[in-house]
């Protein structure tokens, strides 16, 4: 989550930006606190001064630091134009992923691949990713420190970000703008794949979910998902089609590493923290408390698990 | 004193001249200021407690010591507190204090309006804070809250800037928006007609010979200040009522599904918001420059210089209202154009720092607590500039942006600068308020213990931000390395405490037992100290007259072949004449008789204002007619009352 340890050309071309910004304002910082204090210091009153000269002031002095903060000024407004200019150029042949903002999760859509997914953002390494963006209900912000600067989610409008990730890895990230009341659990998770792995990522993506044997745990929690209601609202491909859901598609949910706007880990005691009550884990929570029993978490878990 | 009353219009005047009816009636613009004053401070220590909430909540990561939906109420109401319950107002009460003070005037130009805009200010803080008690947030259709939100959870939970779709009706169904809107809505309208007010009295009442670059430095800045409000509130207010209008009247000004736009929002919020940030540190700018010459003893340096910089600032003031929004839903060009100008306003306020250290140079600077106030705020200011500066780099500030890298920077603009130069106006014009000394120790315990409690709060999160930690975010996880900075943050926070403490007790104890305060206990150059400390109620026995800048410290002194200062043999026999002078007038002068209809005129804007948030039911409806019938009387026989009191 660090913005100093940029990992992807625009990351790093904001990084190299603000860099020497940083450093001349260090420098003008020293320089005016140093005056300061020593002016505070040598002018100080110790009783035996006679009074200051009367001094109104210095036409050449007051220009000369009009003159020389502006053309300060002038030298970061260049390079500052060209790099806006360079970062929000669309590429153009990137992969393009449609990111929807919601309360509080990012979904993922693959118009090329016929992709959906949430939570985690997949992307091969050292490929522009044009992202195209909006919201399906307030106004979100997507921010991957370490990739990007951040860009506005916005409700009616699309707004677009262009990453891009030199090595294979994970990044973290958040929504940077006030959202609501579990802001601050709408995180960002993206994994950076080489392309051989991205490509078997999304020929495995494209298949429907797998199916449980019959008898097993896995097929009793399938049998829990279709009866408790859980279909309103997720999709699992070959098992419940809804054409928009407002909720995250569970047909690979196994792949992913993060569950619950990437706030919680897939792991068996993270999933069943959120089944037992979603609106305690996620203040606000469209997902309701069932209330299921243990067992049931448990059942549905073993179901859950198999969806890869 | 007699109590005349007088029938005159509809209603029953009485004009008490002491106790409580006074005060509550008074259009004396000394004690309006030290309404706004009290007033503003008591905000002062709620939002303060506000924010140490917010600081432990954050001490440790994952904490849980309140709720989500606290904290957000929490930040929130701190936000809209400091900037438009604590800031505002005590601006307004320095510049209530001292404009006809510095102008050599009686009152201000219209007393009655002053008074009315101290009322509407306090019906707006009244309605923001009755919140906690009557209102309630509700969870959004579909959605679910964790439990059911306690009474510190019932206030506006949307930001100060409270941007749609999240304030609007379908995410935010309960009245805690509504009481927001409608509280900042009726502070707004006290805004504006105190600029008004102000505005006139800066271009009317100012004395024989003050011609406009002879007035102060801290007059001139109020008037920059006066402007913006006259133009920004406008804005504001018109954000509002669409706002309003979106909620309970079923409009979508700023609903997507609808043909709305949420981003029109967040363009009228800041084109509000950005003249706002300098309403809240001019002022202060102006205190200082009336304090580092005095106790540096030496003219400013470069007057013309710095009161034309204010100028810029406020001009440009309204053209970077979008570098709020550079990450946005605005293009390339947009964003381009408004770092500029962003970047632009580095130059003025470049010239206004340098001006100060050269005013400081070479002078003989005696550390009282203004003084070092007054540095501190130099000081202070200038990260928060050099950090603004950052902001304007575009890019940059897409990493920056929501992140606490821009909490360090607001806070060390209007902590560090607005308030600390609030505090050093606050003991330089003590003597002049109380006619008694302040405790110069206590009161430099209160700066250090601030100036360190200041940086230890605000200096980490610079680093924080930049490390990736949002705004307005209730938890942050423990793998990510930002406990220890934001422990000591904390721990900041609550040295801040402590000096405030320390000044509340040297502001009491002082005003009964400090000792007692000459005229012109600091040598001074503006025409305030040329009277009474206290100053009388009519403040000038004789209205003065004025032949230079600084015409008060020119009688006392004239200055030798080398440009040092020498005191006229007259000056301290002059200071006793002018006092004599201004404390027993030959005649005595004629002021604006007090008044009840402001403070009706208030009330009744407020039972209206309630009524608006009721309106959907009998008593809501009821309170709109009784509040609007009576705010309308009240006009009325305001406009009839005559002009002077017969006695």
């Amino acid at each position: 989550m660090d913005s100093f340890k940029p990992a992807g050309p625009q990351a790093q071309r904001i990084y190299d930006l603000s860099t020497p910004v940083f450093i001349i304002a260090g420098i003008i910082f020293v320089l005016v606190e140093a005056a300061v204090v020593y002016a505070s210091l040598k002018f100080r009153d110790r009783g035996d001064a006679e009074d200051p000269k009367q001094i109104h002031g210095n036409n050449r002095l007051e220009v000369l630091w009009t003159i020389i903060p502006a053309l300060i000024l002038l030298g970061v407004a260049i390079p500052t134009v060209k790099a806006v200019a360079d970062l929000t150029t669309r590429p153009e042949n990137g992969l393009q992923v449609e990111v929807t903002g919601h309360q509080w999760w990012f979904e993922y859509t693959y118009p090329d691949q016929a992709i959906t997914t949430a939570n985690v953002l997949v992307i091969p390494a050292a490929t522009p990713i044009d992202l195209v963006m909006t919201s399906a209900d307030v106004v979100h912000s997507f921010w991957v420190p370490r990739l990007a600067g951040k860009r506005d989610v916005i409700p009616g409008q699309t707004t677009f970000l262009k990453l891009e990730a030199d090595e294979p890895g994970e990044y973290w990230g958040q929504c940077a703008e006030f959202c609501g009341l579990s802001h601050a659990k709408m995180r960002i998770r993206v994994q950076v794949l080489t392309q051989i792995d991205f490509d078997a990522w999304a020929l495995a993506q494209q298949q429907p979910a797998f199916e449980p044997t019959a008898g097993s745990t896995a097929a009793e929690g399938k049998d829990l998902f279709l009866g408790r209601g859980c279909v309103a609202c997720h999709t699992i491909q070959g098992v419940s089609d809804i054409a928009a859901t407002p909720a995250p598609d569970l047909t690979h949910l196994a792949s992913r590493n993060v569950i619950a706007g990437a706030s919680l880990d897939f792991t068996q005691a993270d999933l069943h923290e959120w089944l037992a009550d979603p609106p305690f884990v996620k203040p606000g929570s469209y997902m309701p408390n069932l209330g299921l029993t243990s067992e049931q978490i448990d059942t549905l878990i073993a179901y859950l698990e198999i969806l890869k | 004193m007699t109590t005349p009353s007088t029938r005159q219009g509809f209603l029953r005047r009485r004009i008490p001249a002491t106790g409580f009816w006074s005060w509550i009636t008074t259009v004396d613009h000394k004690r309006i200021a030290k309404f706004y004053g009290y007033t503003g401070f008591t905000f002062f220590i709620v939002g303060g407690l506000e924010a140490l909430l917010l600081r432990l909540q954050l001490a440790r990561p994952e904490n849980a010591f309140v709720t989500p939906a606290e904290y957000n109420t929490l930040f929130t109401m701190h936000g809209t507190t400091m900037i438009f319950l604590v800031v505002m107002p005590i601006a307004a009460a320095f510049m209530n204090y001292l404009l006809p003070l510095m102008l050599g005037a009686r009152d201000v130009a219209f007393p009655r309006l002053n008074a009315l805009g101290y009322w509407f200010f306090l019906g707006g803080g009244v309605v923001l804070y009755s919140s906690f008690i009557l209102a309630s947030t509700g969870a959004p259709i579909g959605g679910f809250l964790p439990e059911s939100v306690s009474r510190l959870g019932s206030a506006a939970n949307g930001g100060w800037f409270m941007y749609p779709p999240n304030s609007g009706p379908q995410f935010s169904p309960g009245s805690v928006i509504d009481f927001w809107l409608v509280g900042i809505g009726l502070a707004g309208v006290g805004s504006l007609v105190s600029s008004v007010n102000l505005l006139t009295t800066i271009f009317n009442l100012r004395a024989k010979g003050m011609t406009l670059l002879r007035m102060p430095v801290f007059v001139w800045m109020s008037m920059v200040v006066n402007f913006l409000l006259l133009f920004s509130i406008p804005i504001i207010t018109v954000a509002i009522f669409m706002l309003i209008f979106d909620r309970q009247f079923g409009t979508q000004f700023f609903e997507a599904s609808g043909g709305g736009d949420p981003v029109l929002y967040q363009h009228l919020f800041w084109l509000f918001g950005h003249p706002e940030v300098y309403i809240l540190i001019l002022p202060t700018m102006g205190i200082v420059s009336e304090v580092l010459p005095v106790f540096s003893r030496k003219p400013l340096f470069g007057y013309a210089a710095i009161v034309f910089a204010g100028i810029a600032i406020g001009f440009l003031g309204f053209g970077v209202w979008a570098h709020h929004m550079f990450s946005s839903g605005i293009g390339p060009i947009a964003q381009v154009a408004f770092g500029l100008s962003t970047m632009t306003i580095a130059v003025p306020t470049g010239i206004k720092v340098f001006n100060w250290i050269a005013t400081m140079w070479g002078g003989k600077l005696r550390f009282t607590a203004p003084m070092l106030f007054a540095v501190g705020f130099v000081a202070m200011f200038t990260i928060g500039g050099l950090s603004g500066v950052t902001h304007s780099v575009v890019p940059a500030d897409w990493q920056q942006t929501d992140t606490y890298y821009i909490v360090a920077h607001f806070h060390y603009v209007l902590f560090g600068g607005s308030m600390f130069g609030i505090f050093a106006g606050l003991y330089y014009w003590f003597p002049k308020l109380t006619g008694r000394m302040y405790h110069e120790r206590l009161a430099k315990f209160h700066f250090w213990t601030m100036m360190i409690g200041f940086n230890l709060t605000f200096g980490p999160m610079h680093w924080l931000g930049l490390q990736g930690m949002v705004r307005r975010t209730y938890t942050y996880d423990a793998d990510l390395g930002l406990a220890f900075w934001n422990l000591m943050s904390t721990i900041g926070s609550f040295l801040i405490a402590v000096s405030v403490l320390a000044f509340m007790a040297n502001w009491i104890d002082s005003r009964r037992r400090g000792e007692l305060a000459p005229m012109d206990p600091w040598d001074a150059r503006t025409l305030e100290w040329s009277i009474p400390s206290p100053p009388p109620e009519y403040n000038f026995g004789e209205l003065p007259t004025v032949k230079s800048l600084d015409d008060f410290w020119y009688r006392k002194y004239t200055e030798d072949d080398e440009g040092r200062p020498v005191r006229r043999p007259e000056a301290d026999a002059l200071l006793a004449e002018l006092e004599a002078t201004h404390a027993h007038p030959k005649h005595r002068p004629h002021l604006p008789a007090a008044s009840v209809f402001p403070p009706l005129a208030g009330l009744s804007a407020l039972l209206f204002a309630f009524g608006i948030l009721y309106h959907s039911t009998g008593l809501g409806l009821a309170l709109i007619l009784v509040g609007g019938v009576a705010l309308l009387a009240s006009l009325v026989s305001w406009g009839q009352e005559p002009v002077e009191e017969e006695v």
